[in-house]
């Protein structure tokens, strides 16, 4: 696994993970929100996250990467 | 009332827009960038931009709301529902600025609006309440106290919540303890105020609303019930009247518990009490909308009367056109809730609607908010339109209904179009047998 894309397009509500940390398969990495339903958005694989490419409050597309990881 | 604001989008802005005109009122629409082709704003008099598509840039934007209905000259706004419908602020300032607030005054919006408050002012007008604590609880020991002595399952509620969001059904103690704080938090987040509260989960429950009206000059009346118990996450998704549950006697003892509660906060103008039912038709007041309520179309088929004209004459202090033993109810009416999501997993699933058609026929009222050719943005709620078909009986309503969404063009996006037929044929919903948990129990496979 690379990276993690948004399978919707929506609002960053949060961000739970930071550059450098080491997330599970299954973890929930960060929340989106779109039409005013929260949208978690999991890990598929184990890996160490590389760099957060959006912040809260960040509009993004369907297809737009959310997290690279090393 | 010559010219009226909506302070709204989609198809409710839509649907006030043909009452208007049927009135003879001119219309100013607001739109955010992302509704800027949509019906509702070809369809007003006059449309203007109010902001970027976030709701806090654009539909939530008081101050520049005001700007335009004082600029435009309009004599009164009429706020739809969601949004600023339900703002006692937004409310107060219209008046302020010499502009009538087309619903309730905003005293009685800010006693409702406090699921705690409203709760305390009922029950001390004798409506039966939910067993519960009747008062904020700030600690989770003392929340554990609380739901040991009504006995789990419980529901942890958001003092300042509505619409579903901010409840959580706690089974045990375990939990009780782990939502506790999340449930805090988000009450925090959405409605500024992380103060919770505990109710007697009620299993097996309806939840059926009895519409009311009043007007300024001390006349209320009711316009019978919807039952609304088809829902997923808390929000309705089918709503019918009347009630194919509740006995006579039972619908006529609510109607005249409604009317006490509308008379003990003087209510003026369209508004909803929601009870919940449980299986031997006792029933308890959940809380007020006071508002125009999104299944208001299925009362409207039933009774042959307009809501959103009696808001207007209500507002221009008129008094109501009819008096209750005028006003019948006839027929049988069902709404389907059209949303832009998956019909299984009910996911968000916002893009283009390349194809949106029906075929017109006595019966079927289509409100809808979005055209062929128009995009469903993620910024607003997911609702495409309102499908609301009428029979002379039930039976005959959901036969239209079937044939309705066979004869459905819809495209481009996933809707729960599909969960619908499936709703449709189902013994259990065709014999009117069924809760609040019905989607969740049925889990209905959608292909």
């Amino acid at each position: 696994m690379k990276e993690i894309t948004s399978s919707m397009a929506g609002t960053v509500l949060n961000v739970l993970v930071e550059a450098g940390q080491e997330v599970n398969a299954g973890q929930e990495v960060l929340m989106l929100e779109s039409m005013k339903m929260e949208i978690p958005v999991e890990s598929e694989a184990a890996g160490k996250v590389a760099e957060v490419k959006v912040s809260i409050g960040d509009f993004v597309n369907e297809g737009d990467v959310l997290i690279v990881f090393e | 009332m010559r010219k009226i604001l909506i302070a709204n989008r989609g198809e409710i802005a839509l649907r006030i827009i043909k009452t208007c005109r049927e009135m003879e009122i001119e219309t100013v629409a607001i739109y955010s960038d992302a509704d800027k082709d949509l019906p509702f704003v070809k369809e007003a008099t006059y449309a203007f931009r109010i902001g970027e598509p976030p709701v806090n840039k654009s539909y939530l934007k008081t101050e520049a709301i005001l700007e335009i209905a004082k600029r435009e000259n309009v004599d009164g706004i009429h706020p739809g529902y969601g949004f600023l419908s339900e703002n006692a602020v937004f409310a107060r300032s219209v008046i302020n600025a010499g502009i009538a607030f087309i619903g309730p005054d905003p005293e009685t919006i800010e006693l409702m609006g406090d699921k705690i408050v409203s709760r305390n002012t009922m029950k001390e007008a004798g409506v039966p309440v939910v067993p519960g604590s009747g008062e904020g609880t700030s600690t989770l020991e003392e929340a554990c106290r609380l739901a040991d002595s009504m006995g789990y399952p419980v529901m942890l509620k958001a003092s300042g919540g509505g619409g579903g969001i901010g409840m959580v059904r706690c089974e045990n103690e375990q939990a009780l303890a782990k939502s506790f704080d999340s449930t805090k938090a988000r009450a925090k987040a959405y409605f500024g105020s992380d103060e919770v509260f505990i109710e007697k989960y009620i299993e097996n429950a309806r939840h059926v609303e009895i519409q009311v009206f009043g007007d300024h000059h001390g006349n209320i009346v009711h316009l019978f019930e919807r039952d609304c118990s088809i829902q997923r996450r808390h929000q309705k998704v089918v709503e019918e009247s009347p009630s194919p549950f509740l006995s006579e006697q039972t619908k006529q003892k609510m109607y005249e518990t409604a009317l006490t509660a509308a008379k003990a906060v003087n209510y003026k103008n369209a508004g909803t009490i929601e009870f919940i039912v449980d299986e031997q038709e006792n029933f308890y007041f959940l809380e007020m909308n006071t508002r125009l309520q999104v299944e208001h179309p299925v009362t409207e088929q039933v009774t042959g009367l307009d809501l959103v004209e009696w808001q207007l004459l209500a507002a221009r202090g008129e008094k109501l056109p009819l008096q209750q033993n005028s006003i019948k109810q006839a027929g049988h009416s069902i709404e389907f809730r059209l949303y832009a999501e998956d019909p299984v997993s009910f996911m968000p699933s916002p893009g283009k609607l390349s194809k949106f058609e029906w075929k017109d026929t006595p019966g079927i009222r289509v409100d809808y908010g979005y055209a062929s050719n128009t995009a469903v943005s993620p910024f607003y709620d997911p609702m495409i339109a309102k499908c609301i078909i009428y029979g002379q009986s039930r039976d005959e309503a959901i036969e239209n209904a079937l044939q309705f969404f066979e004869g459905l063009g819809i495209e481009g996006i996933k809707t729960n179009a599909p969960l619908f037929k499936e709703i449709l044929k189902d013994e259990d919903f065709r014999k009117g047998n069924y809760s609040t948990s019905f989607l969740a129990k049925k889990a209905f496979a959608v292909n």
